[in-house]
């Protein structure tokens, strides 16, 4: 079993608690009527599937109940870090450290 | 006016009861319970209605004359007492900045005890039970299977589960099959 740590419980807790809630850090856009329809579909339907490191929002769900942000490596499923919900993005550099 | 009959409450699982060697397995008796969300000024004004304040440390409770507080997440929280079962732990004015509501009979609750009552429960939960990271005391949201249930440690070999009523039976059933292999 997978133990993935909770930002909120700071606790490990069994993945059978969690569900994945798609991608990190998309930011939907306040003027969403202005856009183009290429920018629209990139913003809100196309994902990365990175072979690697994957920023991703999790959900506690059958626990504390709360959303969080997580960086797996979508190779070894490992979570490298998670982080709570609206806390910045870990830059390139501090991931790259993390990979190591 | 014609006076309005009164509905009599009955718990899915009254009679709910069995045991062997090594766990006791019962249903707990009605209770009133809240589910409380608030803010943490709106959980300073709600301690005032029980009287004490509410566990803030993640899976921890707090208890005092029988009202007992669970920590379910950094702003929910259930609040329950069995002393008085009929009587809604509802504030009578509303507060801004919290929603306490009513789940007296949402909820039902099932009593796992005796040497064999963490083998029992782990049969189907995949939580770490043991008394280091789940002392007397602790409390979490879980799973038993695939039905969401609330574990509450009252004593080094009890545990209170709290389940919807609606999956009261099938809770039942994984507690019976998990308490014949208590001792395996």
């Amino acid at each position: 079993m997978l133990l993935i740590h909770c930002p909120y419980c700071e606790a490990d807790h069994p993945e059978l608690e969690f569900a994945n809630a798609g991608e990190a850090h998309i930011v939907r856009p306040r003027e969403m009527s202005n856009m183009s329809d290429e920018d629209f579909e990139a913003m809100f339907f196309i994902r990365d599937n990175p072979k690697g490191v994957s920023l991703e929002r999790w959900r506690h769900v059958h626990g504390c109940g709360r959303f969080f942000n997580a960086l797996r490596h979508t190779v070894s499923d490992t979570f490298l870090k998670v982080y709570k919900a609206g806390e910045a993005r870990p830059s390139n550099d501090e991931i790259a450290k993390l990979i190591k | 006016m014609a006076k309005s009959p009164k509905a009599t409450r009955v718990l899915p699982n009254q009679d709910h009861l069995t045991s062997n060697a090594f766990v006791t397995l019962e249903a707990a008796p009605a209770a009133s319970r809240i589910s409380l969300r608030a803010s943490p000024r709106g959980a300073a004004a709600f301690a005032k209605n029980i009287g004490f304040d509410l566990p803030a440390k993640p899976s921890t409770s707090k208890s005092k004359s029988g009202v007992v507080a669970l920590w379910l997440g950094p702003d929910e929280w259930m609040v329950f007492s069995e002393s008085e079962p009929e009587k809604s732990l509802q504030p009578r004015r509303d507060h801004r900045e919290y929603s306490a509501t009513d789940i007296s009979h949402r909820n039902t609750a099932y009593i796992v005890s005796g040497s064999g009552a963490q083998a029992t429960l782990n049969s189907s939960c995949p939580r770490d039970l043991s008394q280091a990271t789940f002392p007397v005391g602790a409390c979490s949201r879980t799973i038993l299977g695939k039905a969401e249930v609330i574990l509450y440690r009252t004593g080094k070999e009890k545990f209170r589960v709290e389940c919807w009523r609606s999956f009261a039976p099938y809770v039942w059933g994984l507690l019976v099959s998990g308490a014949q292999d208590a001792n395996l």
